[in-house]
């Protein structure tokens, strides 16, 4: 499992220096039960089960906040990136669902918002 | 002048403001914008994942355009130039991604990454040029005070966008100096606005917006400018900070009188 993650995100987390730079520069760290920088040490250790049922996946905005300021480019958007895909992947394992959309929707709402949307939260 | 041009879906629905306004500018400045024929929306977030292929074919099909066309792609929104730009970085420098997109693609010519892609600000700073731009201007925004938001994807990753300095980016306070107005620093200029997260967690999309707005209003902006419709939209609705938020192209449209 470790080794399909590191196959989906192109990323070797063994080269983590646990600073701690992208979990501090991270917007959404507050809401995240696990944090960026855990993401490498827990590819690393296996620990992909608990990755796979983290709510971090879901709040990761794609800011690219850690990947530019991640000085051992271990970035890991895309190792967060990697597992959600993985979650995506599974059959059924949509997070967003159309029927879902109406209610979601203001008139000022640009349709890049939606586009956005069903490619982070949808196969 | 004539260059490609890629639209998006957003600015043929809610941000036809910043199309419009930034055609005209062009038409004022002497660039002829083409669109792209039968173009297809860019998918608005970059496929991270590095087996992904059928997610980049739009881009690249807008980008085989450009090329036959033997023109640049100008973009305008940052999240249709993010996508375009890494798509077409990927195609220059990832054999197994080119490969793939190629053999499903069948074009009369393989593509290899060959367009140059080039935001709309980039255009004005590098094939205009600021100190040109200045001369086109009839109508100078004097005394207003502008906070330039840069946000994600235009500027990151820098070893891929290429776009400024990733940390203190110049180009759109040098933009608004061209167009007669006061830039105003700000802490955030270059943090999250909240991006897709309203579909999701407005509670968080909202405290976000609120940190950029605010820190703006802090330093004393009467108003300001992005080039991202999400960014416009988070700003504006998510934020109680009330500040007017503007497309970059609707300040330039004004400046040169075409508005
Ligand atoms: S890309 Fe995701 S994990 Fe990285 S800093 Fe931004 S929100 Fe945090
Ligand atoms: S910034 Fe990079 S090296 Fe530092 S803890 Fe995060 S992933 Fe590890």
């Amino acid at each position: 499992m470790s080794e399909d993650i590191i196959a989906i995100s192109g990323i070797n987390p063994r080269q983590c220096m646990k600073c701690g730079k992208c979990s501090a520069t991270c917007p959404a760290f507050e809401e995240m039960d696990i944090h960026p920088h855990q993401f490498a040490s827990m590819v690393v250790e296996g620990r992909i089960d608990e990755l796979l049922a983290s709510e971090s996946i879901w709040k990761c905005l794609s800011c690219f906040a850690c990947v530019e300021r991640c000085p051992r480019s271990v970035e890991p958007a895309k190792l967060i990136e990697a597992v959600r895909v993985s979650v995506l992947r599974e059959r059924g394992g949509s997070f967003l669902s159309p029927d879902e959309i109406p209610a979601k929707l203001d008139p000022e709402l640009p349709s890049q918002a939606i586009a956005a949307a069903f490619r982070k939260y949808r196969k | 002048m004539t260059y490609s041009y890629f639209p998006g879906c957003t600015l043929k629905t809610k941000a036809k403001d910043l199309d419009d306004f930034g055609k005209k500018s062009a038409e004022a400045l002497g660039i002829t914008l083409e669109e792209v024929q039968d173009w297809q929306c860019c998918g608005a977030v970059y496929p991270l994942a590095a087996d992904e292929i059928a997610t980049k074919l739009s881009s690249v099909r807008a980008l085989a355009y450009a090329k036959e066309k033997s023109q640049p792609l100008v973009t305008i929104c940052s999240a249709c130039h993010h996508v375009i730009k890494r798509v077409n970085n990927d195609m220059q420098s990832k054999e197994d991604i080119r490969t793939r997109v190629n053999n499903y693609l069948g074009l009369d010519e393989a593509y290899n990454g060959e367009t140059e892609v080039i935001h709309y600000l980039e255009m004005l700073r590098d094939k205009i040029g600021f100190d040109e731009l200045k001369k086109k201007v009839v109508n100078p925004l004097k005394g207003r005070k502008i906070a330039a938001y840069y946000g994600c994807m235009l500027l990151r990753p820098n070893k891929e966008m290429q776009f400024d300095d990733p940390e203190n980016p110049t180009i759109m306070e040098d933009f608004i100096r061209a167009i007669g107005a006061e830039p105003i620093l700000y802490a955030f200029r270059n943090e999250c606005c909240g991006g897709y997260m309203t579909m999701n967690d407005k509670a968080l999309a909202s405290k976000m917006a609120d940190k950029v707005v605010n820190s703006a209003k802090i330093k004393g902006a009467g108003e300001i400018i992005t080039a991202c419709p999400l960014c416009l939209y988070n700003l504006k609705e998510n934020s109680k900070g009330d500040l007017p938020v503007y497309y970059f192209t609707e300040l330039l449209a004004e400046a040169l009188g075409v508005k």
